[in-house]
């Protein structure tokens, strides 16, 4: 293992818990307790700050390959590291699209090459994401990048057949299909959510019952088959009354939230500001209270970004015409500690469960979201959970502009993230990536 | 007033504003001279993203009798449909010193983006923006409905409000902005809306707006009625589902020959019946109909040249020294709606 | 326009309403005189107070002429849309032009005003008139005289002639078009402002 040198992280309060020193050498969590002599250590004054596991992200678009102008895996985790993040998993809707072991191979070395956080692909479920079919999963199962997350996202495995069979096949290399759940009919040209706000100002709805039947589909063809489910992007009350169903019948299904949705709702259309635009749309008040109180409750197991960058020309034209997206990997921690810590909703720990435990979990990496405990692997992250700052799309380190929470305070603050024991992240700015990033060829494998 | 962009933020007192001056600017229309000086070395584009000859002339009437400069941009068969932006767009009519941008646009919204973007700082009228409004459609439907209530009441129509006049709004409310622009305006001024659709013709959230929903149009007429908008249905909605067929669409809810007669049978000899043109004569509205005394179809359009009269004039002629930060209404973050 | 402002602002009377009648009652004469009778004369108020005066001034002649029908000879003239600076003031809403049923063309029209001031008023009224018809003489009587002319334009007849500083406002209020709300009302000039 390349050394990654040794740092003492003095007066961390562990996930909000007591203040404690912690020795971090050679990639792992060497110590932890009180006093710690710093032993020739680069000490790390981290008194009022929140010790949580590295933010896992299992939802990530980063673009490359194919669109290099809206972000590449370079900027995407360096926009990662400093929101946070640990690892992310890259979605599969590139171009060409992530469905073979070549193009998953290649994103997952791209991460490598820029270590900043562990790469993760998603692989495509059917080839092309044309929905008809099924990609060679077990070849990106089985390749470099041990693809477990399958996941057509941007569009949804609306064939029922199709869908079973994906579900049956992941479970021969303990896989999960990630499902985007959008029946396609029903929201045929849909450019927002369907209700109040869509009838005044003329823009065709995306209903609910859009979302909320396809899930429930899934969930009941998942426990026919026996077989996991992941579904990505929650947006509806209905939908998280869905999955609280299904977990109680045992299903084996895991829903997340992106942070958007936890905290703006359609009335922001009424700009028709095309950052707000984002698929599945902004939804109620109602839907945002639901969503909260799901994840609180652990009907929603994760938070995804779905952060998804856009080149400013896809933004700055008529709300028809943009693209849907919203970028997140910097604005996550501040956007759900606001939401659902200040709220009283959530504490530090449950934070690190939705944000990182859980996440892993889902996409079986199993070095990352581990308890901050001796011998552990050093991805962690030290929050100031008292600053505040104004969010400015163009100080960010990802390429997209198209922050839906530009110009407002938000609280919380990444002020450093160790990756394997490095700090790819010091004093709230980008420090170096992990000295292995160096030692790997860049380009496709 | 900086911009036309919606009637739902059209205050009482403006759109009376705008209503009276429209009166003014008819007058003008009846004198040998039909020009007045007023918005002299002013310069109108007309940016036209959609096919609309009628609103486009009538527009370019009441600019050039506003003796303003017209240019009119159609955006079809321009750099427009080769991929320009309407940033793009926008800051080329900027450049070419717009004073006021009259915009009819596919895409819901746009004209929005136009007023709300630094792209542009011209005055923007909506023209009619996707299925979202048509206010200026809507105020030459208020005047005609206004001067028709003044008139049964003997009275002149300046200064007054449609306090009690009944209106029926008839058809494709779902794709029709000429429907939400009148359920705005025509509540802000009084009257009393009841919308009459197939429920597949009426959007979800309808329940919200200020106005009844009937399915019935029989019992609607029954119930009295002043005026009755007929609104244009497309003929491609029938292959969406919407409707069955073009013959039962007019046999429920198009304006007929029996309902015509109705309106006689019930003694409603002052109701009269509008359409914001283009008719489909025969599935919308009939022949007759279209062609009775009680239509108000021409005095429609009539009127609608005076009516854009007003709006430009009361756009163009305010203060262009104000200062920038009392005019756009530049986006910046609304409040977040939450709980705690 | 000239509006009532709340603030407490030095003013000085300088025409009440029994003055202000009497200045009227004389350009009445005058008017009769200069035209040798009523023949042809019609009287166009500018808004907003040159109409009510010139509602004034039409009872006048009438009670001196017993052939003159007072509300055949008064109109309303506008002039909002002819004014060279819509670009700089507010908004301003046009008033109704009202013509008498006989027209302007081979009329003796004469344009009433309360103040004259720059004369830009006047500009604008001569090129409405000109949209309007061909009228044979155009005279004009204001209420006030206050100088400071900025076009060669002069009145053909003056209540009062009123040596004024720029810094100065003149109001006028009548009762047709100041009274407020429930209040009493008033006719007077009085002079705001100044050094």
């Amino acid at each position: 293992m390349t050394t990654t040198g040794t740092y003492l992280i003095k007066g961390a309060s562990i996930l909000g818990g007591e203040a404690s020193d912690v020795l971090v050498r050679d990639g792992i969590i060497a110590e932890i307790g009180h006093g710690l002599a710093d032993g020739g250590a680069t000490v790390i004054d981290a008194t009022g700050l929140v010790a949580l596991p590295g933010m896992v992200d299992v939802h990530t678009h980063l673009r490359e390959p194919g669109r290099e102008d809206a972000e590449t895996v370079e900027t995407g985790t360096r926009a990662a590291a400093l929101g946070g993040y640990t690892a992310v998993h890259a979605m599969a809707n590139s171009t060409p699209v992530a469905d073979t072991a070549g193009v998953v191979e290649q994103v997952y070395t791209l991460g490598r090459a820029a270590g900043w956080v562990d790469v993760r692909p998603v692989g495509a479920v059917t080839v092309g994401l044309a929905g008809e079919q099924l990609a060679e999963l077990g070849a990106m199962a089985d390749s470099r990048a041990r693809v477990r997350m399958f996941s057509d996202d941007g569009i949804c495995v609306h064939d029922p057949v199709l869908m079973r069979r994906a579900l049956e096949y992941v479970k021969a290399f303990d896989g999960v299909v990630a499902q985007h759940a959008q029946e396609p009919r029903l929201t045929a040209g849909a450019q927002m959510n369907e209700g109040d706000v869509s009838a005044v100002l003329g823009l065709t709805g995306w209903p609910a019952v859009a979302e909320e039947s396809i899930i429930a589909r899934d969930v009941l063809l998942a426990q026919h088959v026996g077989s996991r489910l992941h579904v990505c992007h929650v947006s509806t009350a209905g939908s998280v009354e869905i999955i609280r169903w299904a977990k109680e019948r045992g299903i084996d299904v895991t829903a997340e939230v992106t942070p958007h949705h936890l905290l703006l709702t359609d009335d922001l259309v009424r700009s028709y500001d095309p950052v707000f635009k984002v698929n599945p749309p902004l939804r109620t008040d109602a839907d945002v209270q639901a969503l909260r109180a799901g994840l609180a409750d652990g009907t929603i197991d994760v938070v995804g970004t779905d952060h998804a960058p856009h080149p400013s020309e896809h933004k700055e034209c008529e709300w028809a015409q943009a693209a849907m997206g919203m970028t997140g990997l910097e604005t996550a921690l501040s956007v759900v500690q606001h939401a659902m810590i200040e709220t009283g909703l959530m504490t530090w720990a449950d934070f690190a469960r939705v944000t990182s435990t859980a996440a892993a979990k889902i996409g079986r990496l199993t070095d990352q979201g581990r308890p901050i405990e001796a011998g552990e692997p050093a991805n962690l992250i030290l929050v100031d959970p008292a600053a505040r700052w104004t969010v400015d799309p163009f100080k960010m380190a990802t390429m997209g502009r198209n922050s839906p929470f530009k110009g407002r305070e938000l609280p919380g603050k990444v002020v450093a993230t160790f990756f394997k024991g490095h700090p790819t992240v010091l004093d709230g700015a980008l420090n170096t990536p992990h000295p292995e990033a160096a030692a790997t060829p860049s380009g496709a494998a | 007033m900086k911009h036309l962009l919606s009637t739902q933020d059209l205050s009482l007192s403006n759109a009376i504003r705008i209503l009276d001056t429209a009166e003014e600017m008819s007058a003008v229309g009846e004198r040998e001279v039909k020009k007045l000086p007023a918005l002299r070395g002013r310069t109108v584009v007309n940016l036209f993203f959609e096919d609309s000859t009628r609103t486009r002339i009538s527009f370019e009437a009441a600019a050039k009798r506003l003796s303003a400069d017209v240019i009119n941009f159609a955006a079809k068969g321009s750099s427009v449909s080769k991929g320009e932006s309407l940033k793009d767009t926008a800051q080329t009519l900027s450049a070419m010193g717009a004073d006021a941008v009259v915009i009819r646009h596919w895409a819901s919204g746009a004209p929005h983006r136009l007023a709300a973007t630094d792209w542009i700082d011209a005055g923007v009228i909506n023209a009619g923006d996707g299925t979202h409004e048509h206010p200026t459609q809507a105020l030459l439907d208020a005047f005609t409905m206004r001067r028709h209530w003044a008139r049964l009441a003997g009275t002149p129509s300046e200064g007054t409000d449609l306090k009690g006049l009944r209106v029926a709004i008839v058809g494709d409310v779902l794709h029709s902005r000429v429907a939400r622009s009148n359920v705005w305006l025509l509540r802000t001024l009084g009257a009393e809306v009841t919308l009459v659709a197939p429920p597949t013709l009426l959007p979800v959230g309808v329940e919200q707006w200020p106005c009844s929903v009937s399915y019935d149009l029989d019992q609607t007429l029954a119930n009295g009625v002043d005026a009755v908008m007929m609104l244009r249905v497309q003929g491609e909605r029938m292959n969406a589902s919407f409707f069955p067929s073009t013959r039962e669409y007019s046999r429920r809810w198009g304006f007929d020959d029996n309902r015509l007669r109705a309106l006689d049978d019930l003694g409603m000899t002052d109701t009269i019946i509008m359409h914001p043109g283009p008719m489909n004569r025969g599935l919308e509205i009939s022949a007759a109909a279209a062609d009775s005394p009680r239509s108000t179809v021409l005095a429609q359009v009539r009127n609608g040249v005076s009516v854009r009269m007003a709006a430009l004039y009361l756009l163009l002629s305010g203060d262009s020294r104000e200062p920038a930060a009392t005019r756009a209404p530049a986006y910046t973050a609304p409040p977040i709606k939450e709980s705690i | 326009m000239t509006s009532v402002t709340s603030a407490p602002v030095p003013a000085r009377v300088v025409l009440s309403q029994a003055d202000i009648d009497r200045a009227l009652t004389r350009i009445a004469h005058e008017i009769l005189e200069a035209n040798k009778g009523s023949r042809d004369l019609v009287l166009l108020g500018i808004p907003r107070r040159g109409y009510p005066l010139a509602l004034r001034l039409a009872d006048k002649i009438a009670a001196a002429d017993a052939t003159v029908d007072a509300a055949a000879i008064v109109g309303q003239l506008d002039v909002t849309m002819f004014r060279d600076d819509l670009s700089h003031q507010g908004t301003r809403p046009p008033y109704p032009t009202k013509l008498p049923r006989t027209g302007i063309d081979n009329k003796v029209v004469v344009l009433i005003d309360d103040v004259l001031y720059s004369g830009r008023t006047i500009r604008a009224a001569l090129d409405a008139l000109v949209d309007l018809g061909r009228p044979r003489i155009v005279r004009l009587a204001v209420l006030i005289d206050r100088g400071h002319r900025e076009l060669p334009i002069r009145a053909d007849h003056v209540g009062k002639n009123l040596p004024t500083s720029s810094a100065e406002k003149v109001r006028v209020r009548l009762e047709e078009t100041d009274t407020p709300e429930g209040g009493t009302p008033v006719n007077e000039v009085v002079i705001e402002g100044g050094a």
